[in-house]
């Protein structure tokens, strides 16, 4: 079987499966948690592991994709589910108009100029309280289709609704992203990340298709924001803050940024660590940077790649 | 493997539940993060006060046992702490949401779950429209604004320039100040802003001196800034009464704005800050007397009006604890419903069906700083 196959058959076993074993209605949460950080993950996979492109703003667009929920159903009369499409349009159509003029260049600008955007979108998010009701967030409306299942006879609650959708997405955008890998678009984005020149002069557009990642990697945020708006039902300017950027490279970086896998185990792990590390709460936030340390001083490629090529040499 | 990693991560999680016990309460405050001037106390004051709870006998024999959660003032980590609280560690209760945000979060969780919960923010919408399973203990922003109004009319200030922190307690402080200035027959000339950050109003605040006719100024705001205000506004020698807010009502406040700046200024605060002025028959005296000493007796520090909140937060549900004999959630909510003339550290609580606070403007007491400390305005 391909890797392709591989990944999709075992991100779809995790989430049928892992019910099985779950003590009590909380680890949906914590699941569901996990998938949609894993969506906003896969999307960074694109973008930092296929293009070599570095994002510090991704919350920014995630933060789009909340407040579409909760703000286009209220003044545009749109369904909930619409709404998330809409926010991922506009976050992708952002991304385009940021990108277009800094991805002609080379090297980090991209990582400061969306550095400045992440930081400006919750900005706008926090302070123009006339459209976004401010700091203290807003409600969002709830999406409707937990009361579809009912009426057709499928009776499950709130938190394994969400658990169930939200593995759904990680799926399908394990699978996009996945295609996308193994398309001629992926096999130039892997060749411009390896060198820019060479894939120049072999006459990859390394402009267009840098951009093109990057407008991808911000709908795959804008979604999981959508998603993580909807199942709270209540959604902060928190959301698009520049620790929750930060997050998402983190969990990139450690899970391994070159696989879909990887990075969802990056997700698994720090979405779950301070769910376990509540015992020590009060050092939680210098246990996370440990860890993260020790991963990155003795597993560079991140967790995943690195104990799976552990493995292999073992085996031979 | 990998299913074996994620399995094992799981299961790891059901090994830090909570101790079993008679009676399990919940709590998620902001212990870290930006709004842990707040949680600190509160969580302090919880933990204090189930100590000695239990110290003395429980209620009605049994034992209380706190899970306490930090939500590092996350909404979204408040809301998965508190469906953990109800789906895992099966409380009966939960009092917590430091900041209006992260219990905003809560509220269903709690009404999905139907637990009662008892919030620790400010904001009138955690309350109003009320909802069956929340409750909460500070006053809400726009008391504080009609206690302000109360005063100025008093004083018979009709013109007024506010300068507000951008952060959730001003804008939302603003926000129900301007609902309600209408109703004293009080014009706001100037309204200035300013980040939650900055280091300097003086810009702001030129502006409001410049403004003909203002006659004073009120700073809805908390944390830093409203000290920085305040030393501007003395450096400016703008000369007009100064207002601040609850939000600033606590001793660290005069110290950083200096008592110098701070001379004269005026602001709502709770009976807890000024217990050595409380008349000796006020029913709130014996109850803010006895706070203060414990909690400066277990942490070496004055309390602040924060812990207060989570002080009767806790003191509500001991007592509809003890008077429902019972550890359903339905059972506790109704009694909490029926709580009656309970005297707390923020004021007399008496709920009904209708109001989830349970108390009215006399709560706040109208404070005036001179010489670096508290004193009562008659």
């Amino acid at each position: 079987m391909t890797t392709k196959r591989v990944t999709l058959l075992i991100l779809a076993i995790i989430v049928i499966a892992s019910p099985f074993f779950f003590p009590s209605n909380f680890y949906y949460r914590v699941g569901s948690l996990i998938f949609v950080n894993g969506l906003a993950v896969t999307g960074m996979v694109i973008l930092i592991g296929y293009a070599g492109q570095i994002s510090l703003g991704h919350a920014g667009f995630a933060g789009i994709g909340g407040y579409a929920c909760a703000l286009a159903p209220v003044h545009l009369g749109l369904h909930p589910g619409l709404a998330a499409i809409l926010g991922a349009a506009i976050s992708g159509a952002l991304a385009w108009a940021v990108g277009r003029p800094i991805l002609r260049l080379k090297g980090y600008y991209l990582a400061v100029a969306t550095l400045g955007l992440g930081i400006l979108v919750s900005m706008v998010l926090a302070n123009e309280a006339w459209l976004t009701r401010g700091p203290d967030g807003i409600e969002v409306p709830d999406l409707g289709l937990n009361d579809v299942l009912e009426f057709v006879g499928i009776d499950i609650s709130n938190a394994q609704f969400w658990y169930f959708f939200s593995g759904l997405a990680l799926v399908i955008g394990a699978w996009i992203a996945l295609n996308l890998y193994d398309s001629p678009t992926g096999r130039a984005l892997r060749a411009l990340h390896g060198s820019e020149i060479a894939a120049r002069t072999v006459g990859i557009d390394v402009a267009r298709l840098k951009l093109q990642a990057f407008v991808i990697s911000a709908v795959y945020a804008s979604i999981a924001g959508s998603l993580l708006a909807l199942q709270n039902k209540f959604i902060t300017p928190e959301v698009a803050g520049f620790m929750h950027s930060i997050e998402m490279v983190t969990m990139a970086v450690l899970g391994g940024v070159g696989s879909v896998l990887g990075a969802f185990f990056g997700a698994a792990i720090l979405t779950t660590l301070p769910q376990v590390l509540t015992v020590f709460q009060e050092y939680e936030q210098i246990l996370l940077g440990l860890v993260m340390m020790l991963c990155m001083i003795f597993m560079r490629e991140g967790l995943l790649p690195s104990i799976l090529r552990a493995l292999r040499g073992k085996d031979k | 493997m990998k299913t074996l990693t994620a399995l094992a991560s799981f299961v790891a999680l059901g090994l830090t539940t909570a101790a079993q016990a008679d009676i399990k309460i919940g709590a998620t405050v902001s212990e870290t993060g930006p709004a842990a001037f707040l949680g600190d106390p509160e969580a302090k004051t919880l933990k204090m006060m189930v100590e000695k709870l239990n110290a003395a006998g429980g209620i009605n024999g049994e034992e209380i046992a706190l899970t306490l959660y930090d939500d590092g003032g996350d909404p979204n980590k408040a809301r998965t702490f508190a469906t953990r609280l109800v789906e895992d560690d099966e409380v009966v209760a939960i009092i917590g949401g430091t900041t209006t945000g992260t219990s905003m979060s809560i509220i269903p969780v709690a009404e999905d779950a139907e637990i009662p919960f008892i919030s620790l923010a400010g904001a009138i919408e955690i309350i109003d429209p009320v909802k069956e399973w929340v409750f909460k203990t500070p006053h809400t922003d726009r008391m504080a604004c009609q206690k302000l109004f109360e005063d100025m009319k008093a004083r018979g200030i009709t013109k007024i320039g506010m300068i507000s922190g951008t952060d959730g307690f001003g804008a939302s402080m603003r926000k129900q100040c301007l609902e309600v200035v209408g109703d004293y027959g009080i014009e706001v000339l100037a309204d200035e802003s300013y980040g939650p950050t900055d280091a300097d109003m003086t810009p702001q605040l030129t502006n409001i001196k410049n403004t003909a006719g203002i006659e004073a100024v009120l700073n809805p705001g908390f944390g830093q800034g409203p000290s920085i205000v305040t030393r501007n506004y003395q450096q400016l020698a703008v000369g007009l009464p100064l207002y601040q807010s609850h939000g600033v009502a606590s001793k660290g406040f005069i110290d950083l704005a200096g008592p110098e700046a701070a001379e004269g200024v005026r602001l709502p605060g709770t009976a807890l800050l000024i217990g050595s002025l409380l008349a000796a028959d006020d029913a709130q005296k014996p109850v803010v007397d006895a706070y203060v000493t414990e909690y400066t007796a277990a942490y070496g520090e004055a309390p602040s009006t924060f812990g207060g909140y989570a002080h009767d937060a806790f003191a509500i549900l001991v007592d509809a604890l003890t008077r429902a004999g019972s550890t359903k959630p339905s059972d506790i909510r109704d009694a909490i419903e029926a709580t009656s003339s309970l005297a707390g550290t923020t004021g007399v609580v008496t709920m009904t069906p209708e109001d989830h606070l349970g108390f009215d403007l006399s709560a706040f007491r109208m404070l005036e700083i001179k010489n670096g400390e508290w004193t009562l305005v008659p």
